[in-house]
């Protein structure tokens, strides 16, 4: 987008002055663009192609999420007040009148029964919220799995990392605003673990809480995070987010006619901005039905906070899950040995508490291999290209297997999460399940991984055998002297291309530095580079494809039928 | 820029990628299109545009059902019945008013837009002579500046860029808005020698034998209530909460030296505020005279001063010493003799 033209005649200014548009439209467009240049917009969007495929839905589905959680979220500001001052409960549910409460959980209240139409909102938000952070998820999910985060989108990657964790954080601090008994219970628990962190801990605790937990702070400082300082920082990452799809363009599945270097897809004007918009609507729409039918935290069951009762099998919003899980799964002690450790000092000694350390740990790796992830894989495949021709999940097994065992990590930890749930419903113990997940956490990743990776190579032999062989077209034939076939559909040019047109490369042996050195760290990569490669399946050549072909030609003598596309393809290697 | 994929197969594939020699066969370009039933027959078209516009009516109607919803049933009074209906119809009306709108459009796009594919051509996310002349700008730039050939001003500003920001960390200070400020004040509850164990919420007083083996009552220090702010209180007595249990004096398994006096025929107090992450231990089994925490499942038992036998605990429940005074009523012996609920880094031996 280099300026080519720097200096202009006086006629390229009177040119603007000049212009007569002709229909009205026209006219509009015209005052417009004098004052704000959108000739250029429209230009740039106007017939810009997106490519379409369902799996890229669910980008849209978190930003109409965030879009419909603004609106509830704006509209409950109007009735909410995030005060903790003491209030007696007049309003009309009559089993909590005359309780003395915070007037956060009056207001709340007053939102769910008193202003028509607040419940309904509150539900929406709510809903909202976890449809949010769910569909970030999966969208996630689905950029790793095709490796849509390679180069040149590592850094979008580290910015939609961002905002499911802000996503979480804003679910988080939302869930707490209304002061009742679980979003106290949850509160508590965040206590306990800062407080766990060593040094900092404590004071970070007095520090969010104004004192010691509970306060009489909180709810104001919560607030404040949960309607402008996060909701703020997630527009600004979301416009980064969209600024630079619009910069990469959007990545496209392997398939006839796309290639690295173009776009094939549908135009924003009309057809792809129909169908986003009217999508936004479907969003809005299913959402509003389930906001509708299903209640979620009916708050006015819970009664005011208080730091003695609790709900048993109280379940917190599902992202939440994983870190309350891998808390339950953590041992406090093993035989008679304490994993609060206490470190002898001459000031009465310091205290590392090891099963909160420990239950951290896990989801913080968890995380931060999530954002680093984009430059593990390039480091240990050595891959440095361009890339926007997305893989099938099978044609990348290894990335695959890992991403499997990642998902496998995270569930059985969110698993954790409800294994109280999971026992009363199943009548287990609910220690086995502990001790299960224990060893499980550990064992399964592996598993998974190795499944995964046997599953991919499998599809993709089965691929190769489709490219090379062709479809069984279903119908059973039997030979002059009485073999069975079954008889074989080739694959047209277009299919044969979806199924050939990836890579497969060996692994690349350790290289030596300017020093002329292999560093350790060197042998390392080399060493993962071979788990990563070792294994494969290699496309289909056109070496291999000609001589199936020919094959299919010998057969033909026999009396079997061999190809179901018109085209000439022996001489394919000519054109 | 943009080429329409006419119909035919092989629209433009940019030179060089059209698969090397080594792959099967050679990329063939879009598949050829094929029209839609709406593109060729008008009688088609038509009922497309019918069918689009019907649920544009839909929507419509969901409309006026939500103002059904909130009209009709109007304000709910605090009857959940009522609050349910109305509820249902604002939810199911914006749902169809919503729905209507966007499956139509959808419908629209995908029956009657253009559905043919465009390729595009991707630009190099930027070409060689912007990054030259780049390069060259800011190189411009900073010799403007005379920043490198001045070292003092680097470093004088550097120096006080780092130390700027400082009091705008520390201002953070007075976040924590209490007197006594630091862990100290962790160590200390409302218990203390003499305060009567009452009843939460009620506040009436407990003799032992309102207690029968195996019962166990949710207690507070009596001097609880008479904190007026609702904040204050909320927090003493989120370190305060003690549940008391009754058992068997000879199912005691293990009390320490100095722990002797600490129960009263058979009861026994128990700080509530669980030692992994603070929970209310709420949860007392008492043929097993196990504590649980709801929140990750630590196990206590009471029978061996709360000794943690399951769950992520790390240190057992503190034990309230307890007596009765001269009217027979329970009361606390001394404050507990460590800090109560999670552990945190200045815990120490305690
Ligand atoms: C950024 C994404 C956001 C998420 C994930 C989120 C999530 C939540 C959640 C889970 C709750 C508890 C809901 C309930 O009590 O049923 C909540 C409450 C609330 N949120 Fe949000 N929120 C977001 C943004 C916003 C915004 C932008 C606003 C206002 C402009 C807002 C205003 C409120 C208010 C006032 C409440 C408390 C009202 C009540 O619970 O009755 N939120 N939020
Ligand atoms: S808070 Fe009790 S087990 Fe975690």
């Amino acid at each position: 987008m280099s300026a080519s033209k720097t200096t202009y005649t006086e006629a390229d200014y009177l040119a603007v002055d000049e212009y007569e548009p002709k229909t009205s439209g026209g006219r509009i467009a015209n005052y417009m663009d004098k004052r704000v240049a959108g000739t250029g917009m429209v230009r740039e969007f106007g017939r810009k192609v997106f490519p379409d495929h369902w799996t890229f839905m669910f980008g849209e589905v978190a930003l109409y999420s965030f879009i419909i959680v603004v609106l509830s979220g704006a509209f409950l500001t109007f009735w909410f007040d995030p005060s903790m001052a003491t209030t007696r409960y007049d309003g009309s549910y009559a089993p909590l009148q005359g309780l003395e409460m915070s007037m956060a959980y009056a207001t709340s209240l007053e939102l769910s029964f008193d202003v028509r139409g607040g419940l309904f909102m509150r539900q929406l938000h709510h809903w909202g919220a976890l449809l949010f952070v769910m569909a970030m998820a999966v969208h996630m999910l689905r950029v790793f799995f095709t490796g849509a985060f390679r180069k040149p989108r590592e850094l979008n990657w580290v910015v939609g990392a961002s905002l499911l964790l802000l996503g979480m954080g804003a679910g988080f601090t939302g869930y707490s605003l209304p002061d009742e008994v679980l979003s106290g219970n949850g509160l508590r628990i965040i206590d306990g673990m800062l407080k766990g962190l060593p040094v900092v801990g404590t004071y970070i605790s007095f520090f969010l809480f104004g004192g010691e937990f509970p306060g009489s702070e909180i709810i104001p400082r919560l607030y404040s995070l949960h309607i402008f300082i996060i909701p703020a920082l997630i527009l600004v990452l979301i416009a980064v987010h969209l600024f630079l799809v619009v910069v990469h363009k959007h990545t496209q599945y392997p398939g006839p006619g796309r290639t690295e270097r173009n776009v094939v897809g549908f135009p924003v004007g009309p057809v792809y901005a129909a169908k986003a918009g009217g999508f936004f609507f479907i969003v809005f729409g299913i959402m509003a039905l389930i906001s509708g039918t299903f209640q979620i935290n009916a708050l006015w069951n819970y009664g005011p906070y208080d730091p003695s009762p609790v709900q048993a099998g109280a379940q917190p919003d599902w992202y939440i899950g994983v870190f309350e899980g891998v808390l339950r799964l953590v041992p406090g002690t093993i035989g008679d040995l304490s994993l609060d450790w206490v470190i002898p000092t001459p000031w009465g000694g310091n205290t590392v508490a090891f099963p909160i350390l420990l239950g951290i740990l896990p989801v913080a790796v968890l995380f931060i291999g999530m954002f680093l992830w984009p430059w593990i894989e390039a480091w240990i495949t050595g891959d440095r290209k361009e890339r926007h021709l997305l893989d099938r999940p099978r044609n990348a097994p290894t990335r695959t297997a890992v991403g499997t065992a990642a998902v496998t990590f995270y569930m059985i930890m969110w698993g954790m999460g409800a294994n109280d749930i999971i026992a009363t419903h199943f009548s287990l113990s609910l220690n086995d399940i502990t001790y299960w997940s224990r060893v499980l956490i550990f064992v399964g990743p592996v598993v998974a991984y190795i499944l995964t990776k046997r599953i991919c190579l499998a599809l993709q032999r089965k691929d190769r055998e489709t490219a090379l062989h062709g479809h069984e077209a279903g119908v059973i034939e039997v030979s002059p002297d009485g073999g069975f076939h079954e008889r074989h559909q080739r694959l047209s040019d277009h299919e044969l291309w979806t199924l050939t047109s990836f890579e497969a490369p060996r692994p690349s042996g350790p290289r030596p530095n300017a020093k002329g050195k292999v560093t350790a760290v060197e042998k390392l990569r080399a060493g993962l580079n071979r788990m990563w490669f070792e294994e494969r399946v290699a496309p289909v050549t056109r070496e291999e494809y000609q001589q199936a072909l020919e094959h299919d030609h010998h057969d033909e003598d026999g009396g079997l039928e061999a190809a179901g596309s018109s085209q000439g393809r022996i001489t394919r290697g000519g054109d | 820029m943009a080429e329409q994929g006419n119909g035919e197969s092989g629209a433009a594939v940019t030179g060089g990628e059209g698969g090397s020699e080594s792959s099967a066969v050679d990329n063939p370009g879009l598949p050829p299109h094929r029209p839609r039933l709406a593109d060729v027959d008008e009688k088609a078209a038509k009922r497309n545009e019918r069918q689009v516009s019907v649920l544009f009516l839909i929507s419509i109607i969901g409309t006026i059902l939500s103002f059904i919803g909130y009209f009709v049933v109007g304000q709910t009074e605090g009857n959940l019945g009522d609050l349910r209906l109305q509820n249902t119809l604002l939810g199911v009306g914006t749902a169809l008013a919503m729905l209507g709108i966007g499956l139509g459009v959808v419908h629209w796009a995908k029956t009657l837009m253009p559905d043919h594919e465009i390729v595009e051509d991707r630009k190099p996310l930027r070409t060689e002579e912007d990054r030259a002349e780049a390069e060259q700008i800011v190189t411009e730039v900073i010799d403007e500046t005379q920043i490198k050939r001045r070292p003092l001003l680097r470093n004088t500003l550097i120096a006080a860029a780092l130390i700027a920001p400082l009091p705008a960390v520390v201002m953070f200070r007075d976040l924590d808005r209490s007197d006594d400020f630091g862990p100290e004040r962790m160590r200390h509850t409302l218990w203390d020698e003499g305060v009567r164990l009452v009843r939460d919420p009620t506040g009436t007083p407990i003799r032992a034998s309102d207690l029968t083996i195996g019962s166990a009552m949710h207690v507070i220090p009596e001097n609880l209530p008479e904190i007026s702010s609702h904040g204050e209180r909320i927090a003493e007595k989120a370190k305060a909460v003690v549940l008391l249990m009754r058992m068997n004096p000879d199912d005691f398994e293990h009390t320490s030296p100095g722990r002797e006096n600490w129960t009263h025929e058979g009861i026994i107090a128990a700080s509530k505020v669980c030692t992994h992450v603070g929970c209310p231990v709420a949860l007392y089994e008492r043929h097993t005279h196990h504590l649980l925490c709801p929140c990750h499942q630590s196990t206590f038992d009471a029978a061996r001063e709360f000794k943690v036998i399951f769950g992520p605990a790390g240190r057992p429940l503190p034990q309230l010493p307890i007596t009765v005074d001269a009217e027979g009523f329970l009361v606390a012996r001394s404050d507990f003799t460590e800090p109560v609920g999670p552990t945190y880094w200045e815990r120490g031996e305690a």
